[in-house]
């Protein structure tokens, strides 16, 4: 057993802990309340070859290691998490694809500007009628010519609008079921691509979630990634790792609530004392930090197991499964120990609450969580 | 152009200070960081180098701890580092530190060396001078602004409602404050190349050096003692004047 990490990666964490908290808090509650979206501060994290973290640097990327990449993910998370989620989509599913199935070719055209943070990625998967279904996608492309023609729509995309390339799945063969669907590189300028209007969420309000309309999206035979009928295949590919790093952004944001916490109920007064030497706080807080922590070791060992190329797709839908479901709790509990105050946009563990909300939904939501994990036990 | 860049690693500046049972500084879970104004002078430094190229070394004194501080200058882009790392230096004062520093710089090649001008533990700028004394070079001390030119540096020093400007001839020993510029956030790359940079370990046997006596010795540490809460005068103006005024003089002693 060795829970340690590198030296590389306690600087990296450090150096990555003090710029989120300096360089970014500050900022977070007015973009938040504005819903900006944050392209300003993705520029600095680019500057710190955060964008492609555990992309090899002859692809653009700084050629570290997946926990770094995690790490980032969780400290970035604890201060902004919607930041945290466009960094793990463009990186866990906007860069990762194309590392492992993309051609020489389109990893030069794609990849490179995509991990130096040039670019930003997108992935496009969910349709109105296929959201866990996910095999059951009806957008369809057709070859014509040199060209794929795509029609039909794309519901709760992430980075949409913003992103520059988005690997989006259609089916180019209805009769193969899931063997029938085909991943392609769309670029935003695509002819025919277009986005609806911007998703009013929850939480995460400076990230962009949209819809995206093909109506004859001329898309070019080079920009189908791998195979025809390998589309989901690679978007199956794809999700383990997205999962460690959705339970990375929930661990951060229940981080964040629970040093809020903390520090509150030590300044606050009520019958003449800290409301910390109570113990029915005590007792909230130290089961927060109890839940904090186990949510914390599941997503590291997933991502161990995944750098480390063990199977994990089992520890990964536990890591996110938990670590979201304790974002949640604890970000509850937060609100509850600020009382009146928590509940409103003054203090941030409101933001808090309403942020860990989508982490439960997202990514494969708890409940298909709950299957991955039921199939590997009866495999 | 060569720059040498002297490091301190210190408490962070959030941190408790609190004493051991034997009335020593207890370092035990405290965090540490480079010393602030050093880092102004590691990423000067840097620029430096950027703009006319050449190269910066590193040199710090401290235990083992210390390399993270000098890690992190590397990783900021600092070349190569020298760490003297040796348990006689316990309890070693500005003179002996100065000696010993003088003495890794004896062997380098150098055009300006930079540092902080105050360590925000003893606050007590005494290094800087004195190793500039021991070498023989001149020294600009709390310099906010520095250009290099042909053979010489321009330091701005600030002052009440003024700027002086010196010219110092090369080499020189120019110290740091708040305001020479913002020091960068090491980048992911740089982090990882840090780690392959020379990162040379010396003891004061290496460097050919006796352990030599200290010539101030810490004789004990106190703890300010805890701030009293205020005192609120209450009543009318005219009692509570004839209140205060006699605390004042009888409780405080102050008139």
């Amino acid at each position: 057993m060795d829970f340690r990490f590198s030296e590389e990666q306690l600087m990296m964490q450090k150096t990555v802990r003090e710029f989120a908290e300096k360089e970014i808090g500050p900022f977070v509650a007015d973009m938040e309340s504005k819903g900006q979206f944050p392209r300003e501060f993705l520029k600095k994290l680019a500057q710190l070859d955060l964008m492609g973290i555990p992309i090899p640097s002859e692809w653009g990327g700084a050629g570290s290691d997946y926990i770094s990449y995690i790490i980032a993910i969780e400290e970035i998370s604890k201060v902004w998490a919607s930041l945290g989620v466009i960094l793990a989509v463009h990186t866990s599913l906007g860069c990762f694809p194309l590392l492992n199935f993309g051609s020489q070719e389109q990893k030069q055209r794609f990849l490179f500007d995509l991990a130096a943070g040039k670019r930003l990625g997108a992935f496009a998967l969910s349709e109105p009628g296929a959201g866990s279904d996910a095999a059951n996608i009806k957008t369809s492309a057709k070859k014509t010519g040199n060209e794929y023609i795509l029609n039909g729509s794309k519901v709760f995309i992430s980075n949409a609008g913003e992103a520059d390339v988005y690997l989006t799945m259609a089916v180019t063969d209805p009769g193969k079921g899931p063997r029938g669907i085909s991943a392609f590189l769309v670029e935003k300028d695509t002819p025919g691509l277009r986005f609806g209007p911007p998703e009013k969420t929850m939480g995460l309000r400076s990230s962009s979630t949209r819809q995206l309309f093909f109506e004859d999206a001329r898309v070019p035979v080079e920009n189908l990634l791998g195979q025809e009928g390998e589309g989901f295949k690679i978007a199956m590919s794809l999700l383990d790792g997205g999962r460690i790093g959705i339970g990375a952004q929930a661990l951060g944001i229940a981080r964040a609530a629970l040093e809020a916490a903390q520090n509150y109920a030590r300044e606050r007064e009520q019958f003449g004392q800290p409301i910390a030497s109570f113990q029915g706080i005590q007792f909230m807080l130290a089961d927060m930090a109890t839940q904090v922590e186990a949510a914390r070791l599941l997503v590291y060992h997933a991502a161990f197991l995944k750098e480390t190329g063990q199977p994990h797709s089992k520890e990964a839908s536990m890591a996110k499964l938990f670590a979201s479901d304790t974002a949640m709790r604890v970000t509850t509990d937060a609100v509850q120990v600020f009382g009146g105050y928590g509940y409103t946009a003054e203090y941030p563990v409101e933001r808090y609450m309403r942020d860990a909300k989508v982490t439960q939904i997202y990514e494969g939501t708890n409940q298909v969580q709950r299957i991955v994990i039921a199939k590997e036990l009866m495999r | 152009m060569n720059i040498v860049v002297l490091i301190k690693q210190t408490f962070d500046t959030e941190a408790k200070i609190q004493l051991t049972g034997d009335g020593k500084v207890n370092d035990q879970g405290v965090n540490l960081i480079m010393n602030p104004y050093d880092e102004f002078a590691v990423e000067e430094a840097i620029r430096i180098k950027e703009a006319k190229g050449g190269e910066v070394t590193i040199v710090s004194l401290g235990g083992d701890k210390a390399q993270e501080a000098v890690r992190q200058a590397l990783a900021m882009g600092a070349d190569k580092a020298v760490l003297v790392n040796d348990p006689a230096l316990e309890g070693a004062d500005h003179y002996v530190v100065a000696k010993v520093l003088a003495k890794v710089l004896e062997g380098m090649e150098y055009d300006l060396i930079l540092t902080g001008w105050v360590a925000i533990d003893d606050q007590s700028s005494q290094v800087p001078g004195r190793l500039a004394e021991v070498l023989g070079l001149p020294q600009a001390n709390v310099v906010t602004k520095l250009e290099v030119e042909d053979g010489k540096v321009v330091c701005h020093r600030e002052g009440d409602g003024s700027v002086e400007v010196l010219e110092v001839p090369l080499p020189a020993v120019v110290t740091a404050q708040k305001g020479l510029n913002e020091p960068r956030y090491p980048s992911l790359k740089g982090i990882m190349q840090a780690k392959k940079k020379e990162l040379k370990k010396v003891s004061l046997g290496d460097l050919g050096l006796p352990a030599e006596e200290a010539k101030a010795k810490v004789v004990g540490y106190q703890l300010p003692e805890a701030r009293q809460a205020g005192k609120v005068v209450e009543g009318e103006p005219a009692e509570t004047v004839s209140q205060l005024i006699e605390f004042l003089t009888k409780e405080a002693k102050v008139i």
